[in-house]
């Protein structure tokens, strides 16, 4: 497995950036094993990631990739997608690149059910720029522009999503790294738009304001606040009280948007031929 | 009383904000600004001020919702960089023409692509024409100095516009430098309450902002929006005579350096003017008449004075931190030659554009350009009039 999925890697870009206990490498490891079990063809394979620590991971993957700018890897795919639909193409963004300054792309993206893989990396936090509240910071958790507490709710981003129209919904954390490499192979099977949504630590800036810890107490806090979607669904609402389910969350059929827009166009190529022979 | 602090540029700029205690600040994170919405809010969450922070989600939220505020009669402000000063580019213009007199801290960064986070001016050059004020800071107490005036330059009545108060990006924004602060008092003083003649929801003065112009009156406003602009000028005087008295640093349009008597000249904007000066002390310590003009108000461009300025210098370089993609200058060196033009003086200028992308700049780099203009008055040469400083080839 180890040399399959090695061929992924630009390993001359090694070692990372990521701070001590990041869990970002963990992920770029689930996201890489996942290219080993779909067998990833690196030449109709695209990565796009957006802005912020986790979309440095476009940087250490030997593929086209395509670094764009700050919430906005969504319309770069969506683009890179209609042009050349038959091409794989994953997206890369944190959580404040998702859904905050790209929430407008996310839910859109969403709704047209175009055939992408999104691997949102959930930091709870704007990491590169040192730690401030992000749309996926925990109520009341502690940012450098939040030093009391934020005052805003944040979004459940599978919710989000799923209501949006995302026909693939799973949430991994890196604790759970297996499952995590399980739940992107199957978001990129999956005809549609796939999110996956990556729990992971930031113990420099996110868990060392919160009291959580380093990198490894942050990866216990996963183990048990992380409960397998099947269990979670029998449990009583307060049971859940803090924690999360994690596993496939949604999943449901509904026509891909590339899909749709080749039949528009080959109907009103073939409308229009038939026109200029009558 | 002044009082002396060992602070970043970054840090000068939150104590001047702090100072001021302005109503609303909404701001998104981006590097080398970010550290002033943090320091913002920690002095809410310590009950220091009474300013309402947004966390928004993007910098044209953050534009956006400063429009609103000072619509609603709110002194705002917020701070940017780089693609986020780019991401506000609809906004600005909105801010300028609805007369809105926002403060915002620029911190100067390149913009995308490749990504790069350094220091150059392709921000806030690419928003030169967005109708607000700008200011130039040379070293962190001029970034705060700067920002104390700028509310009372924005808000003037014959001015009314938004007010960009840039720093160079890590140079001045992140670098600790001996500086002097005012006392809170003398700066409340100074800046004052806002109390705006027109806003939102004055039931003794109903208001839209922001109405549609059909194409009989839209000219006619942007024409007052220019003298709007054009007043600046004049306010940017005296807000700093009087800046003057109270802290005993005077301010211009600019910064004459041993300009006077200079055959050799070189205009500058930011940070490298304190490293031009060491190059200009060291040539005029070889005999060699070099002096220095550093812009501090860039929009209005006051190009009737910088031109008289340098009618006595033959040879001049025009030093541009951004590339401008003409073909044939950089922004500053449009303004000047144009400047220079409409004064009917004609010496040689050459202009090069230099440290974008955070490409450091030495005394070396600054003394090579005033050893190319001498070389040019020996060999009457001037070869390439639009050059790249320390550019690897």
């Amino acid at each position: 497995m180890q040399n399959k999925v090695n061929k992924y890697l630009r390993s001359e870009m090694l070692p990372h950036i990521w701070c001590p206990g990041c869990g970002n490498g963990i992920v770029l490891g689930a996201l890489t094993r996942a290219f080993g079990l779909l067998d990833c063809d690196q030449d109709n394979t695209v990565v796009v990631s957006g802005i912020g620590c986790s979309s440095r991971a476009s940087g250490y993957l030997d593929f086209s990739t395509l670094h764009t700018t700050h919430g906005r890897a969504l319309a770069f795919a969506t683009g890179i997608k209609l042009a050349r639909p038959e091409l794989k193409v994953f997206v890369i963004m944190g959580d404040g690149d998702s859904t905050g300054i790209g929430g407008n792309h996310f839910i859109h993206a969403a709704r047209r059910n175009i055939d992408l893989t999104a691997i949102i990396f959930n930091n709870s936090i704007y990491g590169m720029t040192g730690g401030q509240s992000s749309p996926l910071s925990p109520l009341n958790s502690k940012a450098t522009t939040a030093p009391q507490g934020t005052l805003e709710r944040p979004f459940d981003l599978p919710e989000l999503a799923r209501a949006a129209g995302a026909t693939y919904v799973a949430r991994g954390t890196t604790y759970h790294a297996n499952m995590l490499t399980q739940l992107i192979k199957n978001g990129a099977d999956h005809k549609g738009f796939s999110v996956v949504e990556a729990i992971t630590a930031c113990p420099i800036s996110y868990g060392r304001r919160n009291k959580m810890g380093n990198g490894y107490d942050m990866l216990l806090w996963q183990k048990e606040h992380g409960i397998p979607v099947e269990r979670a669904r029998k449990l009583e609402p307060s049971e859940m009280e803090g924690k999360f389910a994690i596993g496939e969350l949604h999943k449901s059929d509904a026509p891909e948007f590339t899909d749709i827009y080749e039949r528009f166009i080959d109907e009103k190529q073939i409308n229009h031929r038939e026109a200029k022979k009558a | 009383m002044s009082i002396r602090e060992r602070l970043s540029g970054n840090e000068a700029v939150a104590i001047a904000i702090r100072q001021i205690n302005p109503d609303v600040m909404p701001a998104f994170p981006i590097t080398p600004s970010t550290e002033i919405a943090q320091m913002v809010a920690t002095y809410i969450a310590n009950g220091q001020v009474n300013t309402e922070f947004i966390p928004v989600e993007s910098e044209h939220s953050a534009m956006s919702a400063a429009i609103g505020a000072e619509a609603a009669g709110a002194r705002s402000l917020t701070a940017t960089s780089s693609c986020g000063l780019a991401l506000m580019w609809e906004v600005l213009y909105v801010a300028a023409s609805s007369r809105l007199p926002i403060a915002m801290a620029v911190v100067n960064r390149a913009l995308s692509s490749p990504i790069n986070i350094n220091c150059d001016h392709s921000d806030s050059m690419g928003a030169r024409d967005a109708g607000w004020i700008q200011i130039y800071s040379e070293n962190n107490q001029e970034v705060y100095d700067n920002f104390v005036q700028a509310y009372r330059i924005a808000e003037h009545p014959s001015v009314r516009l938004p007010i960009m108060i840039c720093q160079d990006g890590f140079y001045t924004s992140h670098a600790v430098e001996n500086m002097e602060l005012l006392e809170d008092r003398e700066i409340k003083d100074f800046v004052g309450e806002y109390a705006p003649e027109s806003y939102l929801l004055n039931s003794r003065q109903p208001l839209s902002v922001g109405a549609y112009g059909l194409p009989a009156y839209y000219m006619e406003a942007k024409r007052s929006q220019l003298e709007a602009l054009k007043n600046a000028k004049q306010v940017t005087l005296e807000v700093a005579e009087e800046f003057a008295r109270l802290s005993g640093r005077n301010y211009g349009l600019f910064e004459a350096y041993r300009l006077e008597d200079a055959d050799y000249a070189m205009v500058i904007i930011g940070s490298t003017a304190g490293t031009a000066k060491d190059a200009v002390d060291k040539l005029r310590a070889e005999g060699k008449k070099a002096g220095l003009l550093k812009i501090r108000l860039f929009r209005p461009f006051p190009g009737e004075e910088i031109a008289h300025a340098l009618k006595n210098a033959g040879f001049i370089a025009c030093m541009d931190r951004t590339e401008s993609f003409n073909g044939q200058c950089g922004p500053l060196g449009a303004e000047v030659k144009s400047a220079l033009f409409n004064a009917r003086l004609m010496p040689e200028v050459i202009n090069y554009v230099y440290g974008i992308g955070g490409r450091d700049v030495a005394v070396e780099n600054i003394t090579s350009v005033f050893e190319d203009l001498i070389r040019i008055e020996q060999t009457k040469d001037a070869g390439d009039r639009y050059r790249y400083l320390s550019l690897r080839e």
